[in-house]
Parts: C-alpha cells; structure tokens; sequence
C-alpha cells in the first residue's frame, strides 16, 4: 500500500509534475473564487485560448514560450477589461469574437510550422509530467507572487468583487483592482497551461471554487475549501494517471468535476438531498 | 444648490428623473456631464473616506458567499488600510453598528438569507461602521415594512442630529414628508429644494416634478393625501420585485 503511494515518488519526472501540479491547482483555486464570483468562466476560457497564438509566435521567434503565452493571455485579459468598459455591445458576445479570433490567428500561425511540434500540442493538452526543472521554477516563482498580491490586497479585492460601486465610493481604486485581477487572471492562466493545457484550464479555475460555493457561505472558508479540493484531486489525478497511464491534466478536472457532482447532490446548504432548497443562492450573476 | 452640513434630505422625482445618478455623482462614481459638484469642500471622491455610499438592492448579488458582520467590515475597509487585518477597534465599530441596525443575532448568517428589509438594516449598518460625515443612500427605505422604515429613519434621524449630513433618494412621498427635514424634487433638472413638508404637499411642484402621475387627492382631515405611484412605471422584466418584509427563508 505505501509502496503505491511512495513508488511514483522515485521517479524525478513525477515529483516534478506532483509538486507543479499542486502550485497551479491552488493558485487556480484561489483566483477560482474570483473568477467564480465576478462571473470571469468565460473570460478565463478566452484568456487562456488567446495564449495560443502568443505561444506559437514565441516559438516562431525562439523565445521563451512562457513569455510569449504570457504577454497574450495579460493583454488579452486587459483588453478585455478595456471592452467590458466600452459596453456598446454585450459584454459577452465582445470576448467571445475576441477569443475565437485570436486562437483562429494561433491556429493560422501553427498551420505554417512544419511537421509535428510536439511542445505545442503540449500546450494545448497540458503535460505536467514532462515539466523540465527550469519550467518548474517559473511556475513556482509567478504561482508565489499570484498568491502573495491577492493575499496582500485581499479584503479590498473582496469588497471590489462584491460592491463595486460601494468599494470605489469608500475610496478603493476599484477599476485598477479590476485590472489587476485581469492580469493576475492572465498569469494565472500561462502557468497552469503547461499543467492541463489551453482547453482544460477554465476547468481548474472554475470547478473548485464553484464546488466549494455550494458548501460555505465565507469567502476565507470558500478559498480554503476551494484549496482544498484542488491539492486533493491533483494528487488523486496525477497517480490516477501514473498507474492508468492516462492524460493527466485530464484526470485532474475529472476528479474536481466529481467532487463538484458530488457537491451538487450531497451538500448540507444547497444539495439536491438537503430538504430545503433555497433558489437563488447558488445563481449565477452578471 | 448646496446642501447643509447635519441636513437630513430627501432625492425625490420619478424613475429616470436622476436620483441614483445624482447620488453617484456625489460620491464620485460617475462625472458630471456639465457643472461641478463639491463634497466636504472637495472634489467628489477626493474625501471618500468621509463619505458612505449605499448603492440599490437590486445592485447587491445576494448569493455572495459573505456573512453580515463581514458585509458591515467592509464599511471599515478603507480606513483600516491595504495589507492590514481589522482591528479591535474595527470589531467594535461592526458591533456597535450592528446593534444600532438591531442586527446582532443575525451576525454570522449569509446576506442571501436575509429578508428585504433586514438587507436595508445590514447596508445601513456598513454605512454606520465607517464613521462617515456624509451618508448617501439609493432608496434605503424602499419596499421595506413600516417597522423597518421607522426603524432605519430613526438611525439616520439621530445621525443628523449628531451633526452627519443625510442625503437618501426614496419614492416614499409619505416618508420624505413626515420624516425627512429637507426634500429636493427633481426630475433631469432641480424642480425646488426646501423643507420637505412644505414641497411634498405643493401640488403644482409634484406635478411638475412628476409630470403628472402623481394622484393628489383631497384628505378628509383637511391636509392633501398623496399617492404616488411612480415607482410602479416602467418596472423592467428581470427587476428584483419591490421587497417585503417576511421571515427569511
């Protein structure tokens, strides 16, 4: 029995992946709990796909991939913040051309690379298991400074999340806490990309944060709990994956989505067994 | 216009006249289009600190997952400062206004349990938390039962007579003439500002201030009975209907 629990250990590859694994799921967890209270699932999907091109040009010009993902997703996500201020279309019909443009653009842009590039399917499909130490690194350096801003500015990015208009006339700077959050949102993205890849990243950002709602009614309580459900189902996922040999990044959102279906039945506050439903609650807003 | 340190006043006109817009104007939330507007000697928003803004229920999303005591917290927010935790200072502020809103018990439940009223209790104690000199507040008495409505004039009541400046938008002709002191009348344009009896009575003023949906009719007791019924025009689909007092759910 521990030897299935320690055996993966000896490989480098998997303590590696574990330990990049667990940073993206709990900095996911925690920007999670924002993007599922601002109401941001959509925009983290389009962020993360409009890395893409970002990706693919860095390759093109032999840079980093890193920081060309990353410049896409950050100017993505303001650009974003840009249009929501605009508001002469709906908000969003605005990401949703941006967002299928741009990954349309990184497509365009993949198509002219001869031959079969395995690290940009990578991106795409996500692969914890093959991240090199140098990738490693950075995934801890942007995950510590992702948590320590949000940690630092967490009441005011609370009360910006919640009342906005209340937030800017006790005298917060509401819009570029809103900016910061999109750039913080961006980050985010680019580091988990290399862990589950473009597709599954809105999956990790939202599923915990969005299964812990259905729990608690206290935003530390719904960050921890969201905390919690990621660093578990990473763990579960990645040996789900050592031993079945399957994609792992795949296994990780598998294993929130059940605990989200879990949730939905048997939780005490709004679960489908709990007695007394309370509409609304669990709502989607804005 | 300028409006007196310790007034107690009342925004009124109908939907679209720019209550709420006035409202965000002075707490600097939005630009004035022309004109300017000083609060507390400056700019608006220049002195946010001093200044409480209570923003609409329908504005609130209830499903938040925060409970009362940290709602009215965030009324200490800006004064506590970035980077720092409440202190005990804070924890007794929250407390106090809590109390005065009668909202104690009710402490550690989440906003969305809460009925309509209760709701306009806890936003009104966020307000008391932070200490303002200025309350602006968008309809904090609409839709509430008469106890909550007496209740919640009481506390504004006694913050203007500790010398705080009051400043609510309300569709509650009724209420703005027996409980506020000084009525503004608008509608896109100051219709008259003055003592709130005197203007809420003024037939030819509500007309032109409503523009004639206002129904004024001859009280038996010899005083004129105003029933507005502004509030109930253009109620768009997918507005929160006007709230009751109920048991919370």
């Amino acid at each position: 029995m521990i030897d299935l629990v320690v055996g993966p250990l000896s490989y480098g590859f998997m303590q590696r992946g574990l330990l990049a694994a667990l940073i993206v799921g709990i900095v996911c967890a925690v920007m999670g709990a924002f993007v599922v209270l601002k109401g941001l699932a959509f925009i983290g999907d389009a962020v993360s796909h409009a890395a893409f091109p970002g990706l693919v040009v860095a390759y093109l010009i032999g840079i980093p991939l890193y920081i060309g993902g990353a410049v896409a997703a950050v100017l993505t996500a303001l650009a974003i913040g840009v249009v929501s201020r605009r508001g002469s279309l709906r908000f969003d019909t605005a990401v949703g051309v941006l967002f299928a443009g741009t990954f349309a653009f990184g497509i365009l842009l993949f198509s002219t690379i001869r031959g079969f590039v395995a690290d940009l399917f990578g991106y795409l499909l996500g692969n914890v298991l093959g991240i090199g130490l140098g990738d490693l690194i950075q995934v801890a350096v942007l995950g510590a400074v992702v948590l320590i801003v949000v940690l630092v500015l967490r009441k005011e990015l609370l009360f910006a999340t919640f009342d906005p208009a209340g937030a800017a006339a006790s005298g917060l700077p509401v819009t570029r806490l809103e900016y910061l959050l999109l750039a913080l949102l961006g980050v985010t993205i680019v580091v988990s990309i290399q862990a589950v890849g473009i597709i599954l990243v809105v999956a990790m950002l939202v599923t915990p944060a969005a299964t812990a709602q259905l729990v608690v009614i206290r935003f530390d309580r719904l960050v921890a709990l969201a905390v919690a459900i990621a660093v578990v189902s990473t763990i579960l996922g990645l040996y789900l994956s050592f031993y079945l040999n399957v994609a792992s990044g795949a296994s990780i959102v598998l294993i929130e989505t059940l605990a989200f279906g879990a949730a939905l039945v048997f939780s005490p506050r709004s679960g489908a067994l709990s007695g007394r439903r309370r509409s609304g609650v669990i709502a989607p807003t804005g | 216009m300028s409006i007196r340190r310790g007034s107690l006043l009342a925004v009124i006109g109908p939907n679209g006249a720019g209550k709420s817009t006035l409202l965000k104007i002075m707490a600097g939330l939005i630009a004035p289009r022309a004109g300017t507007v000083e609060i507390l000697g400056g700019p608006p928003g220049r002195y946010a600190r001093r200044v409480a803004y209570v923003p609409q229920a329908e504005l609130v999303d209830w499903a938040f997952p925060v409970t009362v005591a940290e709602v009215v917290m965030m009324g200490r927010y800006t004064a506590i400062g970035i980077g720092r935790r409440p202190g005990p200072h804070d924890h007794d502020l929250v407390d106090r206004a809590l109390a005065t809103v009668g909202m104690s018990d009710a402490r550690d439940r989440q906003i969305g349990a809460l009925s309509g009223g209760q709701r306009r209790r806890v936003f009104l104690a966020r307000a008391l938390a932070a200490e303002p000199e200025l309350y602006l507040l968008d309809e904090p008495v609409t839709g509430v039962d008469a106890t909550t409505q007496e209740d919640l004039m009481d506390v504004l009541e006694a913050e203007a007579r500790a010398g705080k400046t009051v400043i609510a938008t309300t569709h509650d002709l009724a209420c703005a003439a027996h409980r506020f002191q000084q009525a503004l009348l608008i509608n896109r344009r100051v219709v008259a500002i003055g003592p709130a009896k005197d203007l809420v009575l003024d037939q030819r003023l509500l007309a032109e201030t409503y523009g004639g949906h206002v129904l004024i009719l001859p009280d038996l007791t010899g005083g004129t009975l105003v029933i507005d019924d502004a509030h109930h025009h253009d109620q768009a689909p997918g507005h929160e209907p006007h709230y009751h007092e109920e048991a919370p759910r």
